[in-house]
Formats: structure tokens, C-alpha cells, sequence
């Protein structure tokens, strides 16, 4: 280790830093700030800006001996002989000397900040970064406080540039460090905008469609060092020193990502206090600094006008308001009379408290094991819980000679950000393995992207991790021997699952046979050490949390068998449409609207808990207001397996109330007893319950350490405007497997069942409509994925469709029509995205639409 | 005395292949083919070859820090000349190609290089078609491609045209520009030895610096050593222009003085309609302003130093008495605002500061202070920036300040004379930022 | 399309470098030959070639001076009227130029046919006033000449015999290699 160490000094102060280490970087470890812009501690240095300009000296040695060159004193003999040097750009070496506070050092900085400002506007008042603001902060540390530059000089351009509908451009703002461009290229992938011009006429354009076409673009305004660029839904909204922030989380995906809603009190709000911006909060293990802009900009809907007040009751046919008290005791009574038929079904976005007590209220309260998730997509939870990803692992880590395999996935649309984390890891050498029924982005970045005919993932899968087994050269023609020969030699190993195009019983199959690879090498195998194991591609946030509070008809909280399984929902829809279940407690899930359940059947009684009036929630006799996850507070977690806080933000609407508490005081009424005052108290009965989250609890989940690079505080000038994590970086639980000897799971013989025609699989959209970003969609409302049917040429002929027709298409009896796309999929297989969940590979029947007449 | 160089003024039709070979074409590179390419370098190194791209960078040194070993290597040729003032390479690539396309193939067998690239400014289309068809014949007759010449070795040539930029001149910005990126140097290291085009290593010669190569292969070091000086030694394209009687591109053997270049019959032929010499930028518009007492210096890479300027690449542009050397510095700047590549805030910004102070105060509206401040932005911008850009954006600006501050003053008119009408010696419509 | 019409050509020209990216300025050349200038429409079609975003041509299109992103008259006279240049009157020349077409610099005669720019060294300071008209040289001028090749100029358009671009040479090289 020592011998990677480089020992130099900054400013007579010694310090060691791995070899590589930038000299800005080392100065920064010992708290000494070289000011920058250009360079970002996440992007390749560049040396463009001349802010950290500073004096680097060498130890001289003799030519001839090469023996360093002593003063009479002993001390070796300095060169600084190159004059100033950017700091951003050198790497340290044994023996330098940096110098960054004499006066040539001092004088450069003021000249280069009187540089940037002789074209900057100086429009502080009305900005956006005001208050915030690299430039700004750093004139105040090193500028001459005068500009020589005649006003009437200044270069004048356009101040309301739109880069598309999310992201504007000032153009007098920018000072060309192009931290942004650079952003999108290396870190997202996504080159869409650049540079135009030369020289002072450089500016920030894009030609994509739509304008800025990436999912990361708010991240640039992160980064700009100055007011340039903002969004759409923060620019003009008000002061950064008029915002509170609070910690958040995802409320989208499960990758936990870590967040920071800036709040403000509000007039025209009637004094509540409502959301201003959502900023990534750093969180190095699970999204660095970075979130997608759905994580940015789809929270609207917590302040949505469809929001639901107050409790409803349906009376003489119609839902009417009702009294939290009168609501809550019609609930408890109508569930109580449904004896054992009655049954509970939540979805995965709620929080760990929500759930456990869901799970109380229905297990202890009414002696049910009727209890799963609304829309269960993926299985698996069991597994994870024995061979997921270890503890205190982090996809940061993984490169050269580590395996990724990635199934029935793209991660590009259902979790962004380890897309990219991937793609990083790949660019540092970790070998990808992709296995899907057709291409992904991911494929590109892929060491080996195979392919499996519908209905035969897991009989290709089967081959892959039986291939792995068998020692090999790692040539070969076969694909599937080439990867197994790129799996078998991993130094890591890390496996994702996905739904995509699987039912769920081959989900199921999937994470077992997953798991098996990761327990092989003669028993001594990845599973349970640091940065191996298994990542369930969860369809929420939270999905994770549900599996371990025992929303599933046969585990009990922390995955302890049950005796006796409960209905699961397949079964529990079908009992509402017979008769045999008569008492229906929706939590957070519409299955009416998402084609799950056909109306509310033969039900007695149908209470939903939710934020809008869903079709569910129609159709219910009682309607309990719950709260969105900024109006409280709780944990999430992960699919890592990470268990974080997030906290109240903004003024809950309404008589709304948190869904734990809620549900607590349902409890109370079929004798549970007194509710919980806090969620950090039902957060102690989750751990006394499930085993595995042993040892946390809200203080524990709370902690924090300094995370490099140091972002947010007075560092926005180096890692940019990400908040730094004060509020907790949560715990991961272990997996068995970490613990004690995990056995290979069976996996029974599935004959693959061919039949003819044509299937259809359902892929993955960002922005596919849903309960969240329906109600937040003014933003993001033009990049909507609208339905869309891709056929290979081939399978358009025979089926008689053209690119761009609309067709009406039946699968599974659901009916959808879209809009045709022709090239894009493999032959025998129609895709269909921006549409809900379709499991599995039905066969499809599909129909022109004759085009309807624009009157 | 015959010409090294420019050997198409005395050899008719020495573009075309049979005629270059008729005069000892490709024997060089013939030669070369049955030595060690270890051997080669040395010899390059022991003439004494210095760059002829404005650094003067011994060149047989910088074939040497090419890492031996496997694996694609480049060797890029740096045709695209837009210095002002300079208009050399041109007419080599225009009449005498194929010297230069020997030279390369040299320089890539010396470092193990299979492809070649000539990067040309895609102003020079024409003198790029004739080099292309030189190239054409080349592969005819097995001079590129497979096998060159039966000897095993093997090498591609390409042309490459840039599109209008200066700054592709400068060596890492070329190499960006030739894969496609925007033409905007690298802060170094990595250097092109090391990494250079697709990140691997990468040899840059400026086309006039390998016109060189055959005769030093063909006649030994020793030989191309006895023209010239000690440290700069061999024949040099010299381009001159501006106020005299006989503009254009000699070739000269180093160590002549610049006053034989300006008045001998030979060369210039004096100034032109018979004013008097004023002064003389030796480098085109990148070197500091000279003015009589260096005329006797000789050209050499060394020889201007004591009078604070350098030969470049011997761009001579001569000025007569008439000139106004603030209207001067103000071209210059404008060049170098114009070709600014915007990545560095100094150059980019620091140029921009100066175009403006400078025309403020060229139109008679400038201050006292005007001039201060236009004397600290240029040494604000020396030093600091990323590529030699903004330092050669100084240097006119700081050597008329140097030799001629009373024409600065006498356009600094006291507050209440100022009404916008300087003396104007000659016609500029300056063009709009 | 270009794609369509000089198949071969991009072919030769994709063939001479190991990256596509590599190809972008010659194929910028190509189309801007084929649509007179860099228009949206040209900078995509040059993107989808090479696989690159259309941004990147952009800033490409924007960076290099030779590409014009507005539409430019049949003929692009550029004057060079640098240092040694002007010192040879060539700023008085363009004005000349200026006035004999009716148009300022930068824009472009009504009849679409020329369009006068002023521009930095053009590496033939020793013949000066000089211009390049569509990248061929014109040197050692004066008014008189400037008048007989706009003249000749015009002859050529109105018998729609163009001589071929330089461009134009080129990538017929490219189609023979
Ligand atoms: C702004 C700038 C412009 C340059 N322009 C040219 C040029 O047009 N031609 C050239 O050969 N070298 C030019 N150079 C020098 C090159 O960077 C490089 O040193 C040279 O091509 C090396 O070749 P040589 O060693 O054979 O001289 C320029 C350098 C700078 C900083
Ligand atoms: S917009 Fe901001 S991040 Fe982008 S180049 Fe300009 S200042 Fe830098
Ligand atoms: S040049 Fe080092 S931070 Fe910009």
C-alpha cells in the first residue's frame, strides 16, 4: 500500500496521497483550497480555466547520478523552473513542492477572476446561483473587487436560451468551463450538447430532439459553476438563501438514491411550506452526486390540486367527506365482520413503517395471511436475502477483472443511475454481461450481450451459469461459452434481475439460478463477499422494504416461513370477483386502474388508502387521504439492501395523514393497541420483527461520514451544488450469506413451451405514465412515452404494418393501441413500451388502425 | 548555389514520380529500407535537424521519445501553415510533394509507424489535390500501400483536411482536429510522443522539417552539417513579404543576416518604393517586432534572442516608414482574438480585452489609463494559457510597446481634443467582432 | 442525400481512419458541396453517417470557418486583408470588391451568385491582394482583374458550366482509391 503512497508537500504541509492523485485533489485533502472551474473532481481534468494556477517545484538531482541535489542546509534543491502550473492537471510525484500562496500564485487567481468577468454580466441580483455561486464566492475570496474592463465593452448575449423544455441557458453567464459538456459526454453518455462557435463566441447549443435530450441534464446545473444554466422548474422560483433543505430519497426507483428538497414558505401557497427545487444529496455508495431528472422533477405530485383532503365515505351510492373518526371506525368494523375473508394488498412505494404495520394490522389484528403486493413483478426476495449484494459493497468499486451480468433488464429506463454506474465500471474495465430479448443501451458498453428467444430466458440462463462452471480458455465461437468463460473468471461478481419479458414464476427461477452462479467455484463462491451478489431490479423504491416487513401471503416480517400461506393476489382478485374474499384493503396501489382486477367484483367492502381518487379509489366505500413521502417521515429500502431515512419537507394537503398512522389507528380499533407516536417508534418494532435490521434504528440510520469529494458547504466550487450528506447514509442489513454457508437452490426443469406466433414483451420507458408523473406532468409532459409497438421488418410485412401506423394490440385479453415503429426488434418478438406493466411473452394479435380523419 | 528544398526551381516537373526519381527520388527512403530504423533516427539526429514548424525542436530527439515496441503508431505531418505571413509549406506541398511524402515514409519507418497523415489547412485544396495525386502514384508504384519497394515495410498515407482554424496548427489541436473533435489543443502531458492521435504515439513534423529528411539520409549528417550554424544548422524556407520590391519564399542556409535578405538583389531587393525600413516581424504575427539595429542578426534559431524576438518560422513581413505599429499591434491582435480557439479563459478573454483597447486607443478615444491597462492585460495573458497561442497574441502588442511608445502617446490626446478622429495612415475597415 | 449519391466516396473516406469520428470534417466538405451549405439538414445526415449526435456537427459546423451555416451565393469570394496583406492595400481592395458588387462584407448579391468575405492569411502574403474563390486561388490582383473574373464568373453560371469545386476533385480522388 505504502508503495502507491506519494509523499509531497503544499505549502510547507506534508501530506500522502495515492499515486495519480492531482495536486488540486491533495491540497484539498489537507483542507487547503485551490480554487478551480473547470476541473470537477468527477471529470477528466482539462486545465482550461487557469483558476488554480499555483507554483510546482521538483527536487533537482544530478544528471549524471541521478542522487538528488542537496542545499548546504541538507534540503534538497527545488526546480520551480516552469513557471505556474495548473494545479488540476499535475499529477503529485515523491518530493514536490506546491506553493499556492505566493504572490504569483495570488496575482494569477485575481487576473483569471478579472478574465471571467470582463463578459460575465454581473447579474447577481436576479440570479438564480446568487447566493450560491461558485464565481461569485470565489471573487469574493481572490478578485480585485474592481474591473478595468469599460462597461460598454462587454460582450452582450442571449440571457433565455431554452436547451429544450427542461434546461435554459444564460449565455452572458457561462464561462466556458465546460464542466457541463463534458458532463453529458464522459459521465452520462448522452454528447448532446457542445460547444458552438470559437473563441469568446463559445457557446452551449444542442441539436438533439427533443432539445437536451438526456435523462441526467439537470445534473449540469448542478455543476455550472455560475448561473448559466437552470431548470425549468427552480429558475426564477426564488433565493438559495431563502430555501430549507431536507433529506429525501427517491421516491421512484430502487436505487435509493439520496436527495435534498429546498423548501420555502409560501403566500400564494396560504403560508405552507411547498417544494423549490430537488437537488442530488451525495451519497457515494448508492448515487455519488448525481440523480435523473425524474428523480428532479417528478414531485409535483405531492402538491397536486387532485390530491386527496379528506377522508371519504360512500353513502347512498356516492363517496362523500367523512371525519377521520367516523371513517376509521366504518374501516375497522367492515374488516372485523369480513372474518377470514378479508385480504390486503399494498404497493411498493410506501415506506418500511407503512408496511410493517400493514402487515401487523392484518397478521396480528385480523388473523390474516392474506397479504401481498398490489402488482408483484419480480419474486425473489427470499433470495436476496441470502446471496444479495454483500454489505459495505459499492458498484463504485468494481473494474478491472469484475463481472457484471445484467438479465432481463435495461437499466437505462428503470434505474438510471446504475446504468451509469455501470457504465462506469465498465470504462474502468469491468467486463458487462447483458442477457435480454433484445438490445439495450447497456448493450454498448457490454463485453458480451446475448440474446434468448422468448419464453427460454431461464433455459439460457440455465446454459450461461452452467457453462460458467467448467474451467475454459475463454475462446470460443459460442456466445454463451464466451461469456461463461468471461463469468467464470470474475474477480467480482455482481448479477441484476429484471421482469422484463418474464413471468413471475420465471423471475423466480432467474434469482435462483443467478444465485447459483454466485455460490459456485466448488462452494467457495461470490456470494457473501465484499461487492458480489445478487441486485433484484425491484419495479419501486421500496419494494425491497416490503419483501422484509412480510407483504408477501407466506413470510412473516424478516422472511420467516409461515405456517399457513395466505391468498396471494392473483388469488385475492379472483376471491373479489367471486365471493370468496369480501373485505378488500387496497395500500397505495390501484389494481382496478392497472387492469389487475375488474372492478370491485363481489366485494363487500373496498377500503383504499392513497394520495388521488384512482380508479381503485373510486370504486371503494371508504377513501383514507394518506400523505406523500415529503409531508412525513420514514425509511426506504434499497435494493442493496440499504435502509435510509427521509424526513418531512413540506406542509402535509390537507386532512391528510401518514400511512403508518393511518393504518395505526386502524389497528387500535381491531385491538392492537395504542398507536405508535412516532414512525421512529414503529421503526423499533420493525427491529425487534425482522432480524436482519438488527441493531438500527433512526440515530444509527443517521450517521455520516466526510465523503470525498467534498461537495456543498463552501466547496460548491469543487464538487458543485449536490448537497453534502449531513442527514445519514443509512445501513446496509447482511445477507446470509455474508454469515454462514448458503446451499444452491434447486431450480426444476422448465420444458420450454414454444408456441407459434408472434410475443409480446413489455419494455421499460422512464417517463411511462404513472400514478407520480401524471400528476407531476406539466414538466416533463412533451417527453412522455407515449405507446409505442416496435416490429422487426420482417414481422411488420407479415402482419402488414408500417412505421409510423397505428395499431390496436391484443395480448393476455388486454387491448392497447400504439404507434408502430418498424427495425427496432428482433424477428419474432413485438415490443411495446409506454405502456403499464404486461408480464411475460403472450402471444400478440395485432391490427391497423384505419387513421383517423382530422376533422 | 542548387536548391535543397525548393528543388522544383531548378528541376521542371519535380512533382511528377518519374521526374523526382529521375533525381535520386526515393533512393533515401530505399536506403533507409535496409537499415536499422533505430539508425535512422540517429542519423537525423546527429544533422542536427531542428523543427521548422516555429519551435526549432531537434527532430531526430523527438523521433527518439517514440516508445519502441508494438502497437499502432502515427506520424503526422503539420501542413496546415496559417501563420500569417507564411506561405512556405504550400508551395511544397503544391510543387515539390513528393520529398515530403519520402521524408514521412522515412520518418515512419525510423519510429514503426504504418500510417502516415498529412494534415492540411482546407484553405489548400488545390495544393492538396496536387499532393494527393502524388500520393496516387506513390501506391502505382508501390511507393505506399503493401511492401513498399519489396523491402517487407508496409504504409498508408492520408490526407486530411482541416477547415479554418489557426489553432490546428498547434500540435495537440491538430491531432483533436484529425479525429474529429473540436480543434482545441490539450493541456500537456500527455504529450503526442507519448499520446498522441487515437491516444497512441505520435510523431508531428511540420512538412518543411521532413522535406529534410532525404537529402540528410542521402548524404549523411556530416554533410548536411557544413550548411549553417552549429546549433542551426541546414537550409531554411524563408517567406517573406510586406513593403519589398521582391516578396516571397527563399531558401537560404542559416546564419544569413536579415539585412542581405531584405536588400540583396538575390532576395528582396530592397525596400519597396524606395521608403525606408521600419520594422520587421521576423515570425510573422506570433513574434515580437524588430526594428534595424536587429538586421544584422543572423537567421538562426538563436539569433534574435539578444533583441528579444526569435526567427519562428522565418516569416518575415517588412514594414516601411509609413506603417503606424499601433495600427500593427491591432491586426495582429485581431488575428489572434479571431483565431482565439476560446478554450482557455486568458487567451480567450485576454484577446477579446485587448482588440478592443487596442482599436479604442487606435481611433484616437483612448486614455492614458487605456494604455496601462492594455500593458498589464497582455502580460496577465503571458504565461498563463494553455497552448502558445495568447503568448504569441502578446507579442506584437508588447514589443511596439517596447520600440515604439511615442506612437501609443501621440494617439492618447488630452481629455477635451478627443472627437474621434485619429490620424489615419492607412485605410482599415476593422472587421466586427 | 449524400449517403445515396456518394456511397463510394464515403466508403474511401470511412476506410482511411480508424474511427468514424475521424471522418467527420471530409464528409463536413462533401455535404456542404452537395447542399451549398451546412444546413440542419446536412449537419444530421453527416451525424447519423458516423453515428454521432448532430450537436457534435454543430460545433463543429460553428468552429472551423470554412463551413458556412447560412446559405452562402455559388461563388465565395474571400479576401484575405491580414497584416501582410494590408500592407499591400488589400483593405482597400476588399473595399473595391465591396463596391463593384453592391454587397458589404458578409453578404450576399441579390442575384445569389456571390458572396464577399474578408478572412485571416491565406498563405500567399508574397501576392498580395489576393482572394480564394471557392477555395481556388486568385493572386497578384488588382481592380481591373477583379472585374474581368467577376465577369467571367458570371459567363460561367449563366452557362451553367461550373468548373469543378476543388472539393469536387477530391472526392473523385477518393472514389479511385
Ligand atoms: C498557435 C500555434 C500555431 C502553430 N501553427 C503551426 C503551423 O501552422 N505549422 C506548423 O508546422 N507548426 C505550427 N505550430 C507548431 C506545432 O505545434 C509543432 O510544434 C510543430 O508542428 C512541430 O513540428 P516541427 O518539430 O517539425 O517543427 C504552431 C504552434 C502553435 C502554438
Ligand atoms: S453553461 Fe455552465 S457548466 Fe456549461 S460551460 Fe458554461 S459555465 Fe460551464
Ligand atoms: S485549469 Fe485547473 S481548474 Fe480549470
Amino acid at each position: 500500500m505504502s508503495d502507491d503512497l506519494v509523499t509531497l508537500s503544499v505549502d510547507g504541509v506534508e501530506v500522502s496521497v495515492p499515486k495519480g492523485t492531482l495536486v488540486v485533489d491533495a491540497a484539498k485533502k489537507i483542507g487547503n483550497d485551490i480554487p478551480v472551474f473547470c476541473y470537477h473532481p468527477k471529470l477528466e481534468p482539462v486545465g482550461m480555466c487557469r483558476m488554480c494556477l499555483v507554483e510546482i517545484g521538483l527536487p533537482m538531482r544530478d544528471r549524471a547520478t541521478g542522487e538528488p541535489l542537496l542545499n548546504e542546509d541538507g534540503t534538497p534543491q527545488i526546480n520551480f523552473g516552469r513557471g505556474l502550473q495548473t494545479g488540476c492537471t499535475v499529477q503529485v510525484s515523491p518530493g514536490m513542492v506546491v506553493r499556492t500562496k505566493t504572490d504569483p500564485v495570488e496575482q494569477a487567481r485575481a487576473d483569471v477572476i478579472e478574465f471571467l468577468l470582463t463578459s460575465h454580466p454581473l447579474d447577481c441580483p436576479i440570479c438564480d446561483k446568487g447566493g450560491e455561486c461558485p464565481l461569485q464566492n470565489l471573487t469574493m475570496r481572490h478578485g480585485r473587487g474592481n474591473s478595468r474592463m469599460v462597461f460598454a465593452d462587454k460582450l452582450h448575449m442571449e440571457k433565455h436560451v431554452p436547451l429544450g423544455d427542461l434546461i435554459f441557458l444564460d449565455r452572458e453567464r457561462c464561462i466556458q468551463c465546460a464542466r457541463c459538456v463534458r458532463f453529458q459526454d464522459e459521465v452520462a453518455g448522452d454528447p448532446v450538447i457542445g460547444f458552438h462557435n470559437r473563441g469568446r463566441h463559445l457557446e452551449i447549443a444542442t441539436l438533439s430532439e427533443p432539445g437536451f435530450d438526456s435523462y441526467w441534464s439537470g445534473n449540469t446545473t448542478d455543476i455550472c459553476p455560475v448561473g448559466a444554466l437552470t431548470t425549468a422548474d427552480f429558475r426564477f422560483g426564488a433565493r438559495p438563501w431563502e430555501l430549507t433543505p431536507v433529506a429525501t430519497l427517491s421516491p421512484h426507483c430502487p436505487s435509493g438514491s439520496n436527495m435534498t428538497v429546498s423548501t420555502r414558505r409560501e403566500a400564494k401557497a396560504g403560508g405552507r411550506s411547498v417544494i423549490k427545487r430537488v437537488m442530488p444529496r451525495q451519497h457515494e455508495a448508492v448515487n455519488e452526486i448525481w440523480i435523473s431528472d425524474k428523480d428532479r422533477f417528478v414531485h409535483h405530485f405531492a402538491e397536486s390540486a387532485d390530491r386527496l383532503t379528506q377522508p371519504l365515505v360512500r353513502k347512498n351510492g356516492k363517496l362523500v367527506a367523512a371525519s377521520w373518526t367516523e371513517a376509521l371506525d366504518v374501516v375497522a368494523g367492515k374488516l372485523q365482520q369480513a372474518g377470514t375473508a378479508v385480504a390486503g394488498v399494498s404497493g411498493d412505494r410506501l415506506s418500511n413503517e407503512d408496511l410493517f404495520l400493514f402487515q401487523e394490522l392484518f397478521r396480528k389484528g385480523l388473523k390474516s395471511n392474506n397479504l401481498d403486493l398490489a402488482n408483484g413483478r419480480l419474486a425473489g426476495g427470499d433470495i436476496v436475502a441470502q446471496v444479495g449484494i454483500s454489505s459495505g459493497s459499492n458498484l463504485k468499486d468494481l473494474g478491472k477483472g469484475d463481472v457484471v451480468v445484467v438479465v432481463a433488464s435495461d437499466l437505462h429506463e428503470e434505474v438510471p443511475v446504475w446504468w451509469l454506474r455501470l457504465k462506469q465500471a465498465a470504462e474502468r474495465g469491468a467486463a458487462i454481461v447483458t442477457l435480454n430479448v433484445r438490445g439495450t443501451r447497456l448493450d454498448k458498453y457490454a463485453k458480451h450481450a446475448l440474446r434468448y428467444v422468448p419464453g427460454e430466458a431461464v433455459a439460457t440462463l440455465r446454459q450461461l451459469v452452467n457453462q460458467s462452471k467448467v474451467e475454459t480458455d475463454g475462446q470460443s465461437d459460442d456466445p454463451i461459452a464466451a461469456a461463461a468463460a468471461t463469468v467464470g473468471s470474475a474477480g467480482n461478481l455482481v448479477a441484476f434481475y429484471g421482469a422484463e419479458g418474464l413471468t413471475y414464476d420465471e423471475t423466480e427461477s432467474v434469482a435462483k439460478l443467478l444465485a447459483n452462479l454466485l455460490l459456485l467455484k466448488n462452494g467457495d463462491g461470490h456470494a457473501g463477499k465484499k461487492n458480489n451478489g445478487l441486485i433484484p431490479v425491484w419495479p419501486h423504491n421500496n419494494t425491497q422494504g416490503a419483501w422484509d416487513m412480510g407483504i408477501h401471503p407466506s413470510f412473516a416480517p424478516g422472511y420467516k416461513a409461515l405456517p399457513e400461506a395466505g391468498l396471494d393476489a392473483h388469488a385475492m382478485y379472483e376471491g373479489a370477483a367471486s365471493g370468496t374474499v369480501k373485505a378488500l384493503y387496497v395500500l397505495g396501489a390501484d389494481p382496478i386502474g392497472d387492469g389487475l382486477m375488474d372492478g370491485r367484483g363481489k366485494l363487500d367492502f373496498l377500503v383504499v388508502q392513497e394520495m388521488f381518487l384512482t380508479a381503485t379509489a373510486a370504486a371503494a366505500d371508504v377513501v383514507l387521504p394518506a400523505q406523500s413521502w415529503v409531508e412525513r417521515e420514514g425509511t426506504f429500502t434499497n435494493a442493496e439492501r440499504r435502509v435510509q431515512r427521509y424526513y418531512p419537507a413540506i406542509t402535509p394537503v390537507g386532512d391528510s395523514r401518514a400511512d403508518w398512522q393511518i393504518l395505526a389507528q386502524v389497528g387500535e380499533r381491531v385491538g392492537l393497541g395504542k398507536p405508535a407516536l412516532a414512525a421512529s417508534l414503529v421503526f423499533r418494532d420493525v427491529v425487534k420483527a425482522v432480524k436482519q435490521y438488527k441493531g438500527m434504528d433512526y440515530r444509527s440510520l443517521a450517521k455520516y461520514e466526510k465523503q470525498w469529494p467534498d461537495v456543498g458547504g463552501d466547496d460548491l466550487y469543487y464538487g458543485g451544488n449536490a448537497y453534502e450528506n449531513r442527514s445519514g447514509l443509512g445501513q446496509q442489513w447482511v445477507a446470509a450469506a455474508e454469515s454462514g454457508k448458503v446451499g444452491m437452490f434447486e431450480v426444476a426443469e422448465t420444458a420450454v413451451k414454444s408456441s407459434p406466433g408472434l410475443k409480446l414483451v413489455r419494455t421499460a420507458a422512464l417517463y411511462t405514465p404513472g400514478t407520480l408523473i401524471s400528476h407531476s406532468a406539466a414538466l416533463l409532459g412533451p417527453r412522455m412515452a407515449q405507446p409505442t409497438l416496435s416490429l422487426s421488418t420482417a414481422d411488420a410485412r407479415k402482419v402488414g404494418v408500417a412505421d409510423g401506423n397505428r395499431v390496436e394490440v391484443t395480448a393476455n385479453g388486454m387491448t392497447m393501441t400504439a404507434t408502430a415503429r418498424v427495425g427496432d426488434a428482433p424477428d419474432g418478438v413485438a415490443l411495446i413500451s409506454g405502456v403499464a406493466y404486461v408480464p411475460g411473452t403472450a402471444v400478440v394479435q395485432i391490427r391497423k388502425l384505419q387513421e383517423e380523419k382530422v376533422a | 548555389m542548387a536548391h535543397i528544398l525548393l528543388r522544383h526551381r531548378d528541376v521542371e516537373n519535380i512533382h511528377q514520380l518519374d521526374v523526382y526519381r529521375q533525381h535520386q527520388g526515393y533512393e533515401a527512403l530505399q536506403k533507409v529500407l535496409g537499415m536499422e530504423p533505430a539508425a535512422v533516427t540517429n542519423i537525423v539526429r546527429d544533422s542536427g535537424l531542428r523543427g521548422r514548424g516555429g519551435a526549432g525542436f531537434p527532430t531526430g530527439m523527438k523521433w527518439g521519445f517514440i516508445p519502441k515496441g508494438a502497437g499502432e503508431k502515427y506520424v503526422v505531418i503539420n501542413s496546415d501553415e496559417s501563420e500569417m505571413g507564411t506561405f512556405k509549406d504550400r508551395e511544397l506541398l503544391e510543387r515539390n510533394p513528393h520529398q515530403v511524402i519520402e521524408g514521412a515514409l522515412i520518418a515512419a519507418y525510423a519510429i514503426g509507424a504504418k500510417q502516415i497523415y498529412n494534415y492540411c489547412r482546407g484553405e489548400f485544396m488545390d495544393a492538396g489535390y496536387a499532393f494527393e495525386q502524388a500520393l496516387k502514384d506513390c501506391y502505382a508504384n508501390g511507393l505506399l500501400g503493401e511492401n513498399i519497394l519489396g523491402s517487407g515495410f508496409s504504409c498508408d498515407f492520408s490526407m486530411y483536411f482541416g477547415a479554418g482554424a489557426y489553432i490546428c496548427g498547434e500540435e495537440t489541436a491538430l491531432l483533436n482536429s484529425l479525429m474529429g473533435n473540436l480543434g482545441q489543443p490539450w493541456s500537456k502531458p500527455p504529450f503526442p510522443a507519448v499520446e498522441g492521435l487515437y491516444a497512441r504515439p505520435t510523431v508531428v513534423n511540420n512538412t518543411e522539417t521532413l522535406a529534410n529528411v532525404p537529402p540528410i539520409i542521402l548524404n549523411g549528417a556530416e554533410w548536411y552539417k557544413q550548411f549553417g550554424t552549429d546549433r542551426s544548422p541546414g537550409p531554411k524556407i524563408v517567406c517573406l513579404s510586406g513593403h519589398v520590391n521582391k516578396p516571397g519564399n527563399y531558401e537560404i542556409i542559416m546564419g544569413m543576416t536579415y539585412r542581405e535578405l531584405i536588400y540583396s538583389e538575390a532576395y528582396g531587393g530592397g525596400i519597396s518604393n524606395g521608403k525606408a525600413f521600419k520594422a520587421m516581424l521576423p515570425s510573422g504575427g506570433s513574434g515580437p517586432v524588430v526594428v534595424e539595429d536587429a538586421l544584422d542578426a543572423p537567421m538562426t534559431y538563436e539569433g534574435l534572442t539578444p533583441f528579444g524576438s526569435v526567427m519562428g518560422s522565418a516569416s518575415v513581413v517588412i514594414m516601411d516608414e509609413t506603417v503606424d505599429m499601433v495600427w500593427m499591434a491591432m491586426k495582429c491582435v485581431h488575428f489572434f482574438h479571431h483565431e482565439s480557439c476560446g478554450k482557455c479563459t486568458p487567451c480567450r478573454e485576454g484577446t477579446y480585452w485587448m482588440e478592443k483597447l487596442l482599436k479604442r486607443i487606435y481611433k484616437g478615444q483612448g486614455t492614458q489609463e487605456d494604455l496601462q491597462t492594455l500593458r498589464s492585460v497582455a502580460s496577465n495573458i503571458g504565461g498563463r494559457t494553455l497552448c502558445a497561442l495568447g503568448d504569441f497574441a502578446i507579442n506584437p502588442v508588447l514589443s511596439t510597446f517596447r520600440h515604439f511608445p511615442q506612437e501609443y502617446e501621440a494617439k492618447i490626446k488630452p481629455a477635451a481634443a478627443v472627437n474621434g478622429q485619429g490620424k489615419k495612415q492607412t485605410a482599415v475597415p476593422v472587421a466586427a467582432d | 442525400m449524400i449517403q445515396d449519391k456518394y456511397a463510394e466516396e464515403i466508403k474511401g473516406i470511412l476506410a482511411r481512419y480508424p474511427t468514424k469520428k475521424s471522418a467527420a470534417l471530409p464528409l463536413m466538405h462533401l455535404a456542404q458541396r452537395e447542399y451549398g451549405h451546412m444546413s440542419r439538414e446536412a449537419m444530421q445526415e453527416v451525424a447519423s453517417i458516423l453515428d454521432l449526435d448532430p450537436t457534435h456537427i454543430l460545433s463543429l459546423t460553428g468552429f472551423y470557418t470554412l463551413y458556412y451555416e447560412e446559405p452562402v451565393g455559388k461563388y465565395v469570394l474571400e479576401v484575405c486583408n491580414d497584416l501582410a496583406c494590408a500592407l499591400k492595400g488589400a483593405d482597400e481592395f476588399a473595399a473595391m470588391a465591396s463596391e463593384k458588387l453592391g454587397i458589404d462584407v458578409d453578404e450576399t448579391t441579390a442575384d445569389g451568385l456571390f458572396t464577399l468575405k474578408t478572412v485571416m492569411c491565406l498563405a500567399a502574403c508574397d501576392r498580395a491582394p489576393m482572394l480564394q474563390c471557392n477555395l481556388a486561388f486568385h493572386e497578384h490582383l488588382d481592380e481591373a482583374k477583379f472585374e474581368a473574373l467577376i465577369a467571367k464568373l458570371r459567363a460561367e453560371a449563366a452557362s451553367g458550366k461550373m468548373a469543378p469545386s476543388v472539393v469536387e476533385k477530391i472526392a473523385a480522388y477518393a472514389k479511385q482509391s
